[in-house]
């Protein structure tokens, strides 16, 4: 009895911590010097698509989150069966039936932002983002990593998103989460209705990120 | 599993016909466990717009689980064609609006051969005693992909008390304000669908801030979103002359 579990201990030491400090960079990563959108401008057409409103947008980040986490998992799960010759359709798959999923709970349990984000769910699947990661980490890790790398990556997403969201609703709308903010008279803001505003607002974005850490693109 | 050699065609058919039964039944699943609950979400919101349509901002304050117990209580529901003859045998909720739409030709007339099934929303007083409300569905195409919404006529059956209006792919921003309170509201100032006897419907004009209060048949429109407008013009005078037939039955 004792010797069983002397060696369960021991396999728990061998065992890299789910926390280690390679795992921590994983999700902190992404949420700055590596961040999907800003540095390796991935997933920019909904970030563009789907920021004029916060609360459409949070579910944006929560759909694309859990999106990401699962089919990260899983591909991580089937990496040393997935035949090598159909791996991004198997990849497609898998992401095509999360992003389904999604939709239907969409539909089921908050219609009306569905209804606003409408297309824009089904579009997830060509986020590439998703199948970024799939591709250059989930393939070739464990899936606690890859679990972590997709909560990373997800967080690295709606960390730019969020704010982008902010500035086009307060001054597009003049309202934050629906709540009025400058009050019946303020005429709103065209520019920043449109995905031109949100254009402008992440390359703002960028550029503060970039000046910050001091990024540079490689030639 | 590792003897498997991976890249035989028999492993990778079978492992593609394995991955798709998994997606495929995990999909059926979802879909199947929430069908009830997004039917009712649907139920759910074109009662809302019925009666907001009809009753305006004090649906603003009525709670989401009240709504369908208001609607039980003041509305009746029949289905016409465009005669105006009754349709029995056919609930307004299980007409599908969008199929009914593609029985119109380009011109808004219905095509040869064919008959439209029109609902009829009758919202009632608050004792329940007389109509208080007409509200119709209409159906149309705005600049990108279809238009709808529901139009109340008070019981002169000329006069507009309101709209709701809703769209699937209008730009946002500009097209897609039809669904902003805003500009519903310019439909809730007194505008009539009839000229004398003649039938005129509701336009919105091109060109925003303009002042129409006196003109009983045109609506301040948006601006930028030009065709959009003219879909809901469109929209609306096709099927007031649908419901042209059980008006007038209904006047006389």
């Amino acid at each position: 009895m004792s010797t069983e579990t002397q060696a369960v201990e021991a396999e728990v030491k061998e065992r890299e911590p789910l926390f280690s400090k390679k795992n921590r960079k994983l999700i902190s990563n992404p949420l700055d010097a590596d961040n999907p959108i800003t540095v390796q401008v991935l997933g920019v057409c909904s970030a563009l698509a789907v920021t004029v409103k916060l609360i459409p947008t949070l579910y944006m980040c929560i759909s694309v989150l859990f999106v990401l986490i699962c089919s990260n998992v899983a591909i991580s799960l089937l990496r040393n069966v997935i035949p090598g010759r159909i791996r991004i359709i198997v990849q497609l798959l898998v992401v095509a039936s999360l992003v389904a999923v999604v939709d239907q709970v969409l539909q089921a349990y908050a219609y009306d932002v569905s209804k606003q984000l409408s297309v824009f769910v089904g579009l997830i699947i060509t986020n590439c983002i998703i199948m970024g990661r799939l591709e250059a980490f989930a393939l070739a890790n464990k899936p606690g990593p890859a679990f972590l790398d997709g909560l990373g990556n997800g967080l690295g997403y709606a960390v730019i998103l969020i704010p982008v969201a902010f500035f086009r609703e307060l001054f597009g709308s003049g309202s934050l989460f629906g709540f009025n903010i400058f009050g019946e008279n303020y005429p709103g803001n065209g520019v920043m209705m449109s995905p031109v505003g949100a254009c402008i607002v992440l390359g703002l974005l960028i550029w503060f990120q970039r000046s910050r850490n001091g990024y540079t693109e490689e030639a | 599993m590792s003897k498997l050699n991976k890249n035989s065609s028999g492993y990778i058919f079978g492992f593609a016909l394995l991955v798709i039964l998994v997606c495929g039944v995990l999909l059926s699943v979802v879909s199947g466990a929430l069908a009830e609950k997004q039917y009712e979400e649907r139920e759910l919101e074109r009662k809302k717009f019925i009666l907001k349509a009809a009753l305006g901002d004090e649906i603003a304050a009525v709670e989401k689980t009240e709504i369908a117990v208001m609607y039980e209580q003041r509305v009746k529901e029949s289905v016409v064609n465009s005669k105006g003859e009754t349709v029995d045998g056919i609930a307004a909720n299980a007409v599908k609006l969008k199929n009914e739409y593609k029985k119109l030709e380009k011109n808004g007339s219905v095509k040869a051969g064919q008959s439209i099934n029109l609902p009829v929303y009758m919202v009632m007083n608050a004792d329940g005693s007389e109509v208080e409300y007409y509200v119709v569905p209409t159906y149309g195409f705005g600049l990108w992909d279809n238009i709808w919404g529901y139009v109340a006529l008070q019981k002169d059956l000329n006069t507009i008390n309101g709209v709701v209006l809703d769209h699937k792919g209008e730009t946002p921003g500009l097209g897609a304000r039809i669904t902003e309170e805003k500009v519903q509201n310019r439909y809730r100032s007194g505008k009539t669908i009839f000229e004398g006897d003649k039938l005129v419907s509701v336009t919105m004009k091109k060109g925003e801030g303009n002042d129409y209060s006196s003109d009983p048949h045109a609506v301040d429109g948006m601006s930028g979103a030009t065709l959009t407008a003219d879909g809901v013009n469109a929209m609306m005078s096709s099927y007031m002359n649908l419901y042209l037939s059980f008006i007038n039955a209904k006047k006389s």
